[in-house]
């Protein structure tokens, strides 16, 4: 059982009592613990349950590699899941719930899957899932998803907010550990900028738990008077509990930074992203510790020596009384002396190695340790969920047990491997140490930024320097290279440090080495997936070679860890299994994060009311005052309709059209793009934009006009107004505003740098009122002004004067088929004439309209719109505009495009109108069928439906489409399919409904 | 007629930076040669000619830099139209574009110790000392939309973005001052 030691904890405060809840039972931890470490401290070894067998488990690791104990965290709005309690400070009112249950942590249905785990092997779910097909909608599905997933989502309404910071720096140093911290001191000595970043909450790493001296000082001594170094260089910005959680292309790196998760509720972002731009990075990762793979490794009690002496040492928590400490290597020996220095027993050291005569065994042996060398455990035996003893047996056998040791703990070491993740993320590669039996980068070929020159270096145990004066000296020399290469110049210097010696290891991938197959499958190598040794070998067996197969075969290194313990191990009993060499079978691929970030971090100020921008127009607030139900067109929001109380929108839309049509309506038109463009080239420049001829446009006249991309296909209309002998104002869809500007920009600085044209997108510089209907211009008229007589601005032309005492341009355009104007007025002043337009236009009833009925209104004129009639593959024949398609111009965009055979073809569908025949209105997309079936067995076509609408002025259904040989077949019957199955019967007719020959627009 | 209204109607967030709206201002879009464009400034705004990424002047008279062949004029809002006269008249006979666009944009203006670091947390753009001296005049992005801005002072700076995004670059802007600093600069 685990409890807290009267003394001892480098990181806690006694005298700051903390409580907390862990399942509904209230406990008490202190300030600076982990949740970990406060959990041991009240006894609770079993923190969660496997994946797939939910089997009871304990902590194993100490820091952000922990693959068991995992929690959901916070209550409401702020419960997180998957939290690891070794990350995860402890503050007063934590309340935390173990994970994937069911229904309890102490007793837990799901644990049945443990005893049946003989059934289910690895790539079970593929092998036996598959078949017969029902049986999983209705039967294994059900049953997996209630066993299996780690945690519950988390609720919506998280009450903190995340924010992102972008800083620029000439070095980012990632990990705060000595190697950091040296290779941050070396760089404080230049002018370099300098950004230090410490995933925990303290500096230093495992140097102080490990007790080297450094410079003839303690190494804590030493990092504090480091931390004083760096704090007071102007040019060295240090952040903890900071994650460096990626590198990508061109030095650009993020970081994840914790700032109140320790103290939830406090003024300030939850969490930061920093999206860093760095000159060079150095990775000060530092390595983590591999567990050892004997039968019965999983169980609770059992975890990682460097974990049960961070426990002991930074918060003075004892795993358990009676420890066995079982290793491959020297470094294990250093928990056996702190379980002996805090006064616990260490009941033997078994040392799978057939001699351990470095220092630090002779120093457990001195100390009176027990240490037992060529041995291994052999089997782990419980009573309840407490570990009771282990079986010894012999590492060269087959385990026949040679001796039971009692012990409540068990600490392991299979040696440590570097954190390579940052140096992999962008292309670095690695080598296999034979020394050190761990993958380490390989300096030769590095991450490469744009002038093929490394822009990463890794500094200490990361670039696989395992002694601490060769930590030291390698994080210097990675600074002095990395800032040479940013212009500075910097010396190197190696601390002098002692207390690190340590003897040769030996390879132990599995324990013993002749373990038999039942042995094999308690011996785990994913902790938090439940891959065992067996299923790594059971994949090699069925032909799996590659390591990323066998990866997403077993499931192992997929959980939330990504495989932080299990990824050698793995690739090592699977390179064991192909009778291959470590390095031949290689690594599954490093990707970012490093560790899990927070989704709320990555929105970051993109969520609530800067989701996304949303344009408004200068009428905004009125409209929103006034009933209107918002349509998004690009980023703007438009009025769809203003419904009245109690109306539905299609009532709505009706009376807007009817009172349009009748009497007066007004419609917001200041989202249409109006981009200016001049010069003594622009004519010549609009005549290759536009399909028709724009140059010919006399000052004072309004042109409508099609604009095609180089592949022949619609992509933009619209009114073009030619304001003096050098400027027109085009007018483009409200959706493609910007487009089209940065369209005519691309063909000006690309193509035709040579000609004299000028753009300035000025859509936002103008409000724009259309006053639509029979009493349009009696209103202009009342407003007062300018002359908007008949004889004076006739159809299709446009003046610039004044209306009720505002500066306007007015346009005479109609795109409803009634009497029209748009009035452009400066931005700043178009919320007060449209309250003066809506204030004089009472007495003809004046009704605002949206864009349904804007839609309505044109479709009943048989004006095409783009994205309804156009779609990217309509070319502007397809839609009967041939009349706007010169036939004198050289070129223009699109035109070759439109010669090739299948464009000229007269087998393209053309616009026709559509009306059926009961009155209904067509379902829109709904296509016209044809006899017979495609070689797919789908219903041959003959067309489809553009655009349909009840149009309330006909009170019948219209609509348009794209019909084959369709203008030929006027009165011909066609059948479209409805999704129910059934069809549908309507006639070709003239896509212009109402007023065919224009009167009512030219009065 | 009366005032001219600004996108945000004259909000104001207070906090460690503060955000105000400054109201409508004259601004002329003038394209160009630069080589052939001082007079037409002088004449338009009084103002010299801005070099590369600076700023001349600032707010009711000046010239920022905007690109190779761009600058950005500003004058009182009222004056707007005398002044695009000014500079058409004075570049009568060359090629050149010029546009009033006071009220295509929204300008505000912030105050406070903290302003590199607010605005880090929004434009991806270096706001060091070095890389943004006073009087810089940075074409960048806040947030999800484009802007422009520089810096008077430490305390003072003053930031332009579009007309219809004013309300989404003030609410950025006031949500970013409400986390607090970060304490970079």
């Amino acid at each position: 059982m685990s409890t807290r030691l009267s003394t001892g904890g480098r990181l806690i405060d006694r005298a700051k009592p903390v409580s907390f809840q862990f399942n509904g039972r209230k406990m008490q931890g202190f300030q600076g613990d982990n949740l970990a470490a406060a959990l041991l401290a009240n006894g609770q070894v079993v923190m969660g349950r496997s994946f797939k067998y939910h089997r009871p488990r304990g902590v194993v690791a100490s820091g952000a590699e922990e693959p068991n104990a995992l929690v959901g965290l916070g209550e409401g709005g702020r419960f997180e899941p998957n939290q690891r309690a070794t990350t995860t400070e402890l503050f007063d009112g934590l309340t935390a719930i173990s994970q994937n249950h069911w229904p309890s942590l102490d007793f837990d249905v799901g644990a049945v899957n443990s005893s049946l785990s003989r059934f289910l092997p690895a790539g079970f779910y593929y092998k036996t899932f598959i078949h017969p097909r029902a049986a999983w909608k209705h039967l294994f599905e059900p049953f997996i998803r209630k066993s299996a997933g780690l945690g519950k989502p988390s609720n919506p309404g998280d009450p903190d907010t995340y924010e992102h910071a972008y800083v620029h720096v000439d070095l980012l140093i990632v990990g705060g550990g000595i190697a950091g911290l040296q290779a941050a001191l070396t760089a404080a000595k230049t002018d370099a900028k300098v950004l230090l970043l410490e995933q925990e909450a303290h500096w230093g790493g495992r140097a102080p738990v490990d007790g080297a001296e450094i410079d003839g000082v303690a190494a804590e001594e030493w990092i504090k008077n480091a931390l004083q170094t760096l704090e007071a260089a102007p040019n060295v910005t240090l952040r903890k509990r900071c994650m460096g959680s990626g590198v990508y292309d061109h030095g650009y790196a993020l970081a994840y930074e914790r700032c109140t998760d320790h103290m939830p509720g406090a003024a300030g972002p939850r969490h930061r992203l920093w999206r860093i731009r760095a000159g060079q990075i150095i990775t000060a990762t530092g390595a983590l510790e591999r567990p050892l793979s004997f039968s019965g490794n999983d169980r609770p009690g059992v975890m990682l020596a460097s974990a049960l002496r961070d426990y002991i040492v930074n918060y003075g928590v004892s795993p358990g009384d009676r420890v066995v400490v079982v290793t491959n290597n020297d470094d294990a020996y250093r928990t056996a002396l702190a379980v002996k220095d805090s006064g616990l027993t260490v009941a033997c050291i078994i040392d799978a190695r057939a001699s351990a005569d470095g220092p630090l065994p002779q120093a457990c042996r001195d100390a009176g340790i027990r240490v037992e060398t060529g041995k291994a455990i052999a089997g782990v035996g419980m009573k309840g969920k407490a570990l009771k003893f282990v079986d010894i047996c012999a590492q060269a056998g087959e385990g026949s047990v040679l001796e039971t040791v009692g012990c409540d703990a068990v600490a392991m070491s299979g040696g440590w491997s570097p954190v390579v993740h940052l140096w992999s993320h962008c292309g670095g590669k690695l080598l296999w140490s034979e020394d050190n039996f761990h993958f380490y980068p390989d300096v030769t070929r590095f991450p490469t930024d744009h002038k093929g020159a490394q822009y990463v270096r890794t500094a200490g145990i990361a670039s696989g320097a395992m002694l601490t004066h060769e930590v030291l000296g390698n994080a210097s020399e990675s600074a002095v290279a990395a800032l040479e290469q940013l212009g500075h110049s910097a010396e190197a210097w190696r601390p002098s440090a002692t207390g690190s010696e340590e003897g040769a290891m030996a390879p132990v991938w599995v324990m013993p080495q002749g373990a038999s197959k039942a042995k094999k499958s308690k011996m785990w190598l994913d902790f938090q997936n439940d891959v065992k040794v067996s299923d790594v070998e059971l994949a090699a067996q069925e032909g799996y070679q590659s390591v990323e197969h066998t990866k997403r075969y077993t499931t192992l290194g997929m959980a939330t860890d990504q495989g932080k313990l299990s990824n050698i191990n793995g690739l090592a009993v699977l390179s064991g299994a192909l009778n291959q060499p470590i390095p031949q079978t290689g690594t599954t691929t490093f990707r970012p994060p490093y560790t899990p970030i927070s989704m709320g971090v990555i929105a970051g100020p993109g969520t609530g009311k800067t989701f996304q921008p949303l344009r408004k127009t200068p009428m905004h607030g009125w409209h929103e005052a006034n009933g209107a139900d918002w349509e998004p067109v690009g980023q703007w929001r438009r009025p769809y309709c203003y419904t009245k109380s109690g109306e539905s929108r299609e009532a709505a839309v009706s009376r807007e059209i009817r009172n349009t049509r009748d009497s007066l309506g007004l419609l917001d038109a200041s989202t249409l793009g109006k981009i200016l463009v001049t010069g003594p080239d622009a004519g010549k420049f609009l005549d290759m934009l536009y399909t028709n001829m724009m140059s010919t446009l006399k000052p004072g006249k309004c042109r409508y006009g099609l604009m095609c991309n180089e592949n022949g296909f619609l992509m933009d209309d619209g009114v073009v107004a030619r304001l003096d002998e050098n400027s027109f104002l085009v007018h483009t869809t409200s959706g493609g505003a910007d487009h089209m500007h940065a369209h005519m920009e691309d063909w000006l600085q690309c193509e035709w740098w040579d000609w004299k044209v000028y753009t300035a997108n000025l859509t936002e510089q103008y409000a724009q009122i259309a006053v639509v209907g029979p009493n349009a211009r009696k209103l202009l008229e009342k407003l007062g002004g300018m002359d908007v007589s008949k004889e004076a601005m006739a159809f299709m032309e446009h003046a610039d004067g004044e209306l009720a005492e505002l500066p306007v341009r007015v346009y005479r355009i109609s795109f409803s088929g009634e009497l029209s104007y748009e009035i452009a007025v400066p931005a700043n002043r178009g919320l007060e004439l449209w309250e003066k337009i809506v204030e004089a236009g009472a007495e003809w009833n004046i009704t605002p309209y949206g864009t349904e009925a804007l839609h309505v209104m044109r479709a009943e004129k048989g004006f095409i719109m783009i994205g309804d009639e156009t779609d990217g593959t309509v070319i502007p024949q397809d839609l009967n505009l041939s009349w706007a398609i010169s036939k004198k111009k050289e070129d223009f965009l699109g035109k070759r495009a439109q010669a090739r055979s299948h464009m000229a073809s007269a087998e393209r569908w053309k616009l026709v109108g559509l009306e059926t025949i009961d009155g209904s209105v067509l379902p829109d997309g709904a296509y016209a069928l044809a006899e017979g079936t495609n070689e797919n067995g789908q219903r041959n076509t003959q067309g489809r439906v553009t655009s349909t609408y009840h149009s309330p002025t006909l009170g019948r259904g219209i609509a348009m489409g794209l019909v084959l040989h369709g203008p030929d077949r006027m009165g011909e019957v066609l059948k479209f399919n409805k999704v129910d199955g059934s069809a549908v019967e309507a006639k070709i007719v003239d896509p212009v409904f109402y007023d065919k020959d224009g009167e009512k627009q030219n009065v | 007629m009366s005032d001219p209204r600004s996108a945000v109607g004259g909000a104001v967030y207070e906090g460690y930076v503060t955000v105000k709206d400054s109201g409508a201002h004259g601004m002329i879009t003038l394209r160009g040669d630069h080589a052939e464009l001082a007079e037409a400034v002088k004449a338009a705004v009084g103002s010299g000619m801005p070099t590369q990424r600076r700023i001349e002047g600032g707010l009711g008279g000046g010239a920022a830099w905007a690109s190779p062949d761009e600058l950005l004029l500003f004058c009182d809002y009222a004056d707007a139209a005398g002044a695009l006269e000014k500079a058409r008249k004075s570049l009568e006979g060359n090629h050149f574009l010029v546009a009033d666009v006071s009220d295509a944009r929204a300008v505000f203006a912030l105050e406070g110790s903290g302003i590199r670091d607010l605005l880090a947390k929004l434009c991806p753009a270096d706001l060091s000392p070095e890389a943004l001296p006073h009087g810089e005049f940075r074409r960048s992005h806040l947030g999800q939309v484009a802007a422009a801005f520089w810096l008077e002072s430490e305390e003072t700076a003053t930031v332009i973005c579009f007309r219809s995004v004013a309300p989404y670059v003030y609410d950025l802007l006031s949500e970013a001052v409400k986390g607090g600093p970060i304490g970079i600069f």
